[in-house]
Formats: C-alpha cells, structure tokens, sequence
C-alpha cells in the first residue's frame, strides 16, 4: 500500500509514556526504582551556586591590588553576614579609618591581588526537580535523575508557552469550533486546566489570567494576542520558560481553527481527570512539542495497538490528516490517493503531492509536506 | 600541499535534521560528483548515534550507483577492493553540524578590539557565537557571571589585551568565568574547554584561576599588538578541541571520527574554507551567503581577507518570524505585489515557524517567502558588514588629503563596487522554481554595484567540498565548478538617482546572438540573453551623474559572463528604493516580474 512519510502529532487515549528528568547540574536522586511517584513528588535535588557579588575593595579603600591580601578581614571561603566588615585600612589616626562590609550574606570566594577585587558567594540556592506526572520510577540514573513511565492518555499540541504543570481538566467548549470567551471564565476554574475550543482572544487571556488558571488548552490564537499575552514578538519557536502566570497550548496553530474534532472529544471524555501539561516546544532537531498527559488507571491495561500513536509509519490511504498550510490550512480530511510521481504544483515547483477528500465532500490535491497525519488512531 | 592521490570518494554532512551523503568519482580526468543520498540525522533519541544516519544515507548512494560501499556496517576501502572495480571507496570525509552545531561563548577585554577579535576567530572556525563578554560591554559584573553560568556552551575563548600591556582586565574576565563555574552544553561529567588567547603575561593567572575549573588550553594571542589579528593559532585549537571534547561527547561521534579519512570540520568552516579557495585561486573578491532554516551564514574575502558571520536567528523557517520581527512588516510587503491583511500575514509566518518543513503551495505564498528572504539576506549582509571591518583602535597615519576626509580605524571591508561575485546557497535559494527568483532575490537584498556576477550551489555540496580540499584540492575544485556551481549570470547595477523614465546609461553588448545596444531607464529592469559559458563585451555609458564603476559619467568596457539567467540591466538606482506609494510599488514590481519572466502568469 501506498506510504508517505509525513509527521503528526499523536492524540491516544492510551499508550506508554515515557519521562526522561534530569537536573541541570549533578545533585541526588531521591526516589527509588520501581517506586510510585505523583506529579508534585520531588524525585531529585541539587544544590545551584549562589549568585556572586562582586565587590572592589581596592577603590573603596583607595589601596594597591597587590596589597590588598593585608587590609582582608576575611579570609577565602570565610563566611561573612550582611553588614560584616570584609577589609579595613589601618591609619595612624582612627578617625581617617574606612571600612569596607559586605552586601550579602554568604562566603568570601576569591580575593585578587590582580585586579583588586573580592568576590562574593551567596548561600547556594535548592533546586527541586519535580516528577511531573503521576507515574512508576523506571531507571536511576545516579546523581543525575530518573526515567518515570506512565499509562496515560496523550496529546501533543503544535505550538505552547509555559512551563509543567499539573491539575484538573474542565472542559468549557460545547464544540470544536466555539471560541473560549472571557466570560465563561469564572472563579471555579483557578488552579484547573481549562479546555476551550476553536481560539482564545485576549480578552479571555487576560481573564484566565485573573482568574488564576493553571492551564488553558484551544485550537489557535491570533499572532497579535501571542505579542501582547508575552510582552515581545517571538522570534524563534523555543518556549517553556515564559512566566506568564499560566501554561498555553495550541493544538492546531495560528488564527481561528477548530480544535481537531479527535482531540476535542478525547479532552472531553477527559474532563475532570487530573492532568499534566507542559507548554514546552522547541522545533529544530531534537523536536519537542507542548503535551497534555491524563494518567490512567493500571487497571487500564494497554496492548501494543493502542502504541502506534508513537510510531510514525506514514500516511496511508483513508487516514485522517489535516492541512497545515494555506490554501487549506486548518481543514481536515482524508486521504483518497497517494500518487508516486512528483506533481508541478502552481509555484511550479515539482513536490509529491496527496489527494484529500474534506469533510464537505470536496477534493483537493495538497503537497505531502503540507499535511500531516492525526496520528493515534 | 601535495593531494593524495583518490580516484572515489563519500562525504558526508551531518546537519542538524538531514544527513547529506555525495560520491565523488574520477571519470576521465576529472572529478565529479555522480550520486547523492540523504537521510534523518540520527543524533537525537531514538537512535542517538550519528553513524546510523550517516550509514543510511550511504546507502541510498550504494542503491542509486551500484558500488558497494557498506560490509558489516564499515565503510569499505580501498576502492577496487577484493578486485572488484564497483566496490569500496578511497576515502571518507565528513563535516557536521548536527545538535546546533558548535556553540562557543567569547569574551574579550575591550568589546571593539580584542571582544571583536575573538568574535571574527570563533566565527572563522565555524563557531556559533552565543554571547561576547567584554570588560566595557555595560553589564556589571553579577550580570556577567549569570550570563556565563545561563548560557552553557560548549567552549569558550578567552582573549584580551595586548602582548607586554596590562594584564588586570583579563585577569578580571578570567575571575567571572571562574566564579560563574560553567558547565557544558553536552554531558555532566567533564570540565568545560576553555581556550585562552590573550595577553602572553597573563598565562600564568589564567592557570591558576581557571585551570583545575575548566580544561584549558593556552595558545598565542590572538590580538598580539593593536596593529595585528593573529586568529589561525586559536582556529586550530577550536577544531582541535571541537573533535576531542565536544564531538566525542556527541552520540557516535567517535565511530564516526575513526572512519574519517581526515578530521570532520564543522560545517560553516567547510564552506568557509572552499569559498576561501576560490577566491584566491581566481584572485576575486566573493560574498558567500547560505541562508538556512534556523540561520544565515555570510563569507566574505575582500583582498584576500576572510571573514564569516552567522545571523543565529535569521532563517526561513525555524527563525522566519524573527526575520518579520527584525526587519518589520512593511519591509516585507515592499517586495510583494499586492495586500494582504496583517493580522493573516502574521499568522501565516507564525503557522510557517511552527511547522517548518511546510512549502508554498500558492504563488501568493512563494511571493511572500521570497519577499521574507530578501529582507533576511539584506539583514544578515548588514550584520555581515559591521563584523568583516579592518581593526579598530588602530593608530591611522594622517596626511594633508585626509583633512577634508578623515575615516576611523575599522572601516567596512565590504566594498560592493569591487565585489565579483556572489555566491548563494540554502533551499530558497537553491530550489527556486525560476532561476531568475534566485537572481532578483540577492539583487534586491544585496544592491550589487556596477558588474557583479551571480551564482547558486546546486545542491548544497560545499561543506562536502570544503573538508575534501583539505585532502585533494584539484578534486574539490573540479566538481565546485561542474557540478556544484550554477552561474546565473551578470548584474550591471548603475549608482545614482533619477526620475522615472530619465537616462540611464547607454550600453552595447556583442552577445553571441549579435550584437545588441540601447538605452536604459530610471526605473527598469532589462535582461539580455547571454547563456552558460557564455561571455560577452560590453561597453556601457552612464549619465552625467550616473557611476558604474569609472567615475559619474565615465564609460566602461569589460567583459560579463553569462549564466542561466542572462545579463540584467538594473536601472532602478543605487540606493534601491521603492515608491512609498502602494498603486505606484505594486505596479513597477509587476512591471519588473513580468519583464524579467519572474513568475508564471
């Protein structure tokens, strides 16, 4: 049969998923394999650097950078409180004396008799590495981090902002093509994940905002409201670190675009269950995509169908795709032919091309990159 | 250099999504290139080796060409092993860029001189440069130190001060780094290489402060008087410490240097290295441009001087919007012929940034992408220019004729007038339906002056090319010129201004189908046919106030080399600019597309 090898994003109601978490610098791994572990637990914990002061002491106190070492209060790796003095000069008369005291409190980590300076370390700062989703511990990997699987049901979106979170799905969206008004926001959706459908306007943005929800999850977003919900045009689609108050996932792209109606009912058989999110996308190599997880129950067992969302074998004849660029963008069909041959299309360049039948019963030739795959079916 | 002596070849490029594999062959006398095939990068997860790809897409060449190349997952050599003619190679080469290629952060003590100097030596050994540190760059030094410790690259350069000057501001650098203990992009476990190329009398401090933190390297200054760059030394080191540190961190790297008949390069310092090549063996002065998804690279050699810059965030997909950000809306809709709803426009970029391998299925929207890529090239060329500049804080002897005309030290080395050619590469470039798109694409965004002759690279090889001039020059600059090089012709680009419709210039032209001759305009575009290893005489006349080169007014007469596209008259000025009113822009660019054949119709 006819192949194409185009991507998708998976949406499954189960399959296995996999978490690779680890620290940014070595620390300790606090859990143990094969040990359960909720989203909130904290599986690994490092220690950060404090943040270095740096101070000159040698300006301050009008002295020499070699002779700086004599006119030292403290020594290095001494530690020192807010106020202390760190270095003082010596005159004949007291009143001419002038201390230097430091701004933080910490340990003194380098003196220089090259440069004349002192630097200054604060008190390291606890880094807590989360397990993110509810799940097994499958692999330590020593002062480094762990790999937790879950069961779960799974869903990628194309394009998010916001870091990982957790909470419960609400669903507000009566359809796939309803936009999420600011009105259907209320006080009972702070600390939830909320569903809309087709698109979120600023105003909603700003109301969800206020509200004080964890998540929101719609079809699409104008470019314009992206500008204004972070402050800045982004440039280059690397995200997950913005601090926006809430994490946003797009399923389907920019403008006004029904959430795919496999997504939607999914999210709304959902509804209520707890939920992991991250709005985390990075699109050069190495792709990563925001994610809905809904972990389910072990008593849900899975069976090696329900792991194809995670293998991307191509487009086939009578499989459900969607078109990401213009003419068709955003509609969704099925594909009626795959022909081998390379297709002239209007910019008269020479691409492989798919025949797709819409919902309306009309056709269209589309290039097989435009396309891809609503995979998980 | 002497070449060794290879009769079939396979080079790899090992990008950041594709694998792009080449057979090389001798086939009479010369060299060609005969087969190519390409594969997914296999760095990342699932298959985290780098070898896996780079098997696959050899592969796809033992298919295409019959030679079998690949016995137990090794690359067989010699070529015409066991006595079969169509086995084995004589070498493999590669280069590669995969996982973000090679990402450095410099610091320098004055940002414009030394800070300067160490950006122009990263960027030359094919460096992407994540941050310049200097002593004066305004950021107090906390900011410094969490700049360091956020960034994780995967090398630094240090430079800074002169040869027997004051060694306090280096010493200072050396400290930040050291207080902010960097650690490496890739891999927890080893200490970050670190290359020290400043003052020679601060070697010592530099040990003692940062040699049990990183794994430092000590080479010659780099800016060893304020008179002289001395780069190649620290070059080498990143090269060097490139393969021993950070590729062999990288998932099958070490399988992959063991094949290697020569050491893998990385990509940007291959193509850096054959435009080099040309340049000095036809004795002209070249800009090289490869304008990728994620990123724009420039080369230049002016009077043999190399420089390279890398716009990290000016691409056409993965970066497409930051190009909209960069060079704002109405830059972009200038090159269009007709309107469109802002809120739509941005939202398609956006949906293109998104899902980057999408491509235009309309011609509306291959005029909007290729609107996008002038104004990126016209970005990245302007960057270009501010870094490839003679060295700054140099003492300038003065004479009575520069009363009127002082110039500063640092001054551009990019000279358009004196500019012979132009080379372009990247998939919009390279992959334009029209030849003629790829043509008027660099005219617009580059304002070539006088006559400037323009080429493409067919299919991407000069990475290939570039490390294999390192083991046989003759081989890689024989498939450059067939095989890789496409001319598409000659601009002649008059400086000045006039009405709509006023002089121009006069010309004639002995063009192999009879001679031709005739005004041209304010305000037009004229192509003359003048094919493929085809050149012509040309004798053209400006207006009193028009320069092509000789002087306001002054004819000139020269030979211009034809190409797939023709010679192009381009009478529309010196500065480019376009009427500022939209009935009266969309119609001269419609008069433009339809008098050069842009687009279908």
């Amino acid at each position: 049969m006819a192949h194409s090898y185009t991507p998708g994003l998976t949406v499954t109601p189960r399959t296995l998923v996999a978490r690779k978490r680890l620290l940014p610098i070595p620390g300790v791994v606090l859990v143990q394999e094969g040990e359960s572990v909720s989203s909130d637990k904290v599986v690994a914990r490092a220690e950060l650097p404090g943040k270095v002061h740096v101070v000159n002491v040698v300006n301050l106190l009008g002295i020499l950078p070699e002779d700086l070492k004599e006119f030292m209060v403290k020594r290095e790796g001494e530690r020192v409180e807010q106020g202390q003095v760190l270095a003082e000069n010596k005159p004949l008369i007291k009143w001419f004396k002038s201390t230097v005291v430091s701004p933080i409190t910490g340990s003194v980590e380098t003196i220089s008799n090259s440069t004349g300076q002192v630097l200054l370390r604060e008190p390291p700062r606890r880094l807590d590495l989360f397990s993110y989703v509810d799940g097994r511990v499958v692999e330590v990997i020593p002062g480094q981090g762990v790999r937790i699987e879950t069961t779960c049901a799974f869903v990628q979106g194309i394009f998010g902002v916001g870091g990982e979170t957790w909470g419960t799905l609400v669903m507000v969206a009566t359809s796939p093509e309803q936009p999420l008004e600011a009105g259907q926001l209320t006080s009972e959706h702070a600390g939830k994940i909320v569903i809309g459908g087709a698109f979120v306007g600023a105003e909603a943005l700003q109301r969800a905002k206020a509200v004080g929800v964890k998540g929101l999850v719609v079809g699409g977003m104008h470019d314009k409201d992206l500008r204004s919900l972070l402050g800045y045009d982004l440039g280059v689609a690397i995200t997950g670190t913005e601090n926006i108050g809430f994490t946003l996932v797009l399923t389907e792209g920019f403008g006004q675009i029904p959430m795919a109606s496999k997504t939607f009912e999914l999210l709304h058989a959902l509804n209520g269950r707890k939920a992991s999110i991250s709005g985390a996308t990075q699109i050069r190599a190495g792709v990563i995509r925001p994610e809905i997880i809904v972990p389910r129950g072990s008593e849900e067992s899975i069976n090696t169908a329900d792991l194809s969302g995670q293998v991307r074998a191509g487009a086939k004849i009578g499989d459900p795709v969607r078109v990401i660029r213009e003419p068709f963008f955003g509609r969704i069909g099925e594909v009626v032919a795959l022909p081998s041959d390379l297709l002239m299309i209007p910019t008269e360049s020479h691409v492989r091309v798919m025949e797709i039948v819409f919902a309306d019963g009309t056709k269209a030739v589309v290039p097989r990159a435009n396309v891809e795959i609503i995979e998980g079916s | 250099m002497t070449d060794r002596p290879l009769r079939t070849i396979v080079a790899t490029d090992c990008g950041s999504t594709t694998t792009k594999a080449i057979l090389i062959e001798k086939v009479g006398n010369e060299y060609r290139q005969t087969y190519r095939g390409e594969a997914p990068t296999t760095v990342e997860a699932p298959f985290e080796d780098v070898t896996r790809g780079v098997l696959n897409a050899i592969s796809e060449i033992e298919e295409l060409s019959g030679r079998r190349i690949l016995e137990d997952e090794k690359i067989l050599t010699p070529s015409g092993i066991g006595g079969d003619p169509k086995a084995g190679v004589d070498i493999y080469i590669s280069t590669s860029s995969a996982g973000g290629g090679l990402q450095m952060m410099v610091a320098g003590v004055v940002q414009s001189m030394t800070g300067e100097s160490a950006q122009r030596c990263a960027l030359g050994a094919g460096v992407i440069v994540m941050d310049v540190l200097a002593s004066n760059d305004g950021r107090l030094p906390h900011e410094k130190i969490e700049r360091i410790r956020s960034l994780r690259p995967d090398m630094i350069l240090l430079s800074g001060g002169t040869d027997g000057g004051t060694v306090t501001h280096v010493v200072e650098m050396a400290e930040y780094i050291s207080a902010a203990e960097p650690r490496p992009r890739l891999g927890m476990s080893y200490n970050l290489p670190l290359i020290y190329a400043g003052n020679k009398d601060g070697r010592e401090r530099i040990k003692e402060i940062l040699g049990k933190k990183t794994a430092l390297t000590i080479t010659e200054n780099l800016r060893p008087t304020m008179e002289r760059e001395n780069l190649v030394p620290a070059r080498t080191k990143i090269h060097d410490l490139f393969l021993e540190h950070v590729m062999a961190q990288a998932p099958g790297y070490r399988r992959l240097i063991e094949w290697a008949g020569a050491p893998i390069m990385p990509t940007p310092a291959a193509v850096g290295l054959i435009m080099e090549t040309i340049a000095k063996k036809q004795g002209i002065n070249l800009i090289g441009v490869d304008i990728g998804g994620a990123t724009t690279d420039v080369f230049s050699i002016f009077q043999g001087i190399f420089n390279r810059t890398v716009s990290a965030n000016l691409g056409m997909s993965y970066s497409i919007s930051n190009v909209m950000a960069e060079s704002g809306l109405e830059n972009i809709m200038r090159w269009v012929p007709f309107s469109i709803d802002e809120q739509d426009l941005r939202n398609r970029i956006k949906n293109k940034m998104i899902r980057p391998t999408t491509v235009p299925q309309t011609l509306e929207e291959l005029m909007i992408e290729q609107a996008i890529a002038r104004e990126a090239l016209r970005l990245a060329l302007g960057h270009h220019k501010t870094l490839a500049t003679g060295l700054k804080g140099v003492q300038q002897e003065r004479s009575i004729s520069d009363v009127f005309d002082q110039k500063g030290s640092g001054q551009t080395l990019i000279n358009m007038l004196q500019l012979d050619l132009i080379v372009g590469s990247g998939g919009i470039l390279s992959h334009a339906p029209r030849r003629v798109q790829s043509m008027l694409m660099m005219v617009d965004a580059y304002e070539p002056l006088g006559f400037t002759e323009l080429s493409v690279d067919s299919i991407f090889m000069m990475p290939h090319l570039g490390v294999l001039s390192t083991v046989n020059e003759q081989a890689a600059m024989e498939v450059f010129v067939h095989d890789c090089m496409i001319y598409l012709g000659t601009c002649i680009a008059p400086i000045g201004q006039g009405k709509q419709g006023e002089r121009c210039l006069e010309y004639t032209a002995a063009l192999p189908g009879g001679p031709v001759q005739g005004t041209l305009k304010f305000g037009e575009l004229r192509l003359l046919p003048l094919g493929l290893n085809e050149e012509a005489m040309v004798q053209v006349t400006p207006a009193r106030n028009v320069d092509v080169g000789a002087g306001r007014g002054e004819a000139v007469h020269r030979r211009a080399r034809g190409g797939v596209v023709g010679l192009m008259l381009d009478g529309r000025g010196r500065p480019l600019n376009l009427p500022s009113r939209l009935e009266d822009r969309v119609g001269l660019l419609k008069k433009w597309h339809e008098t050069l054949n842009l687009y279908p119709t």
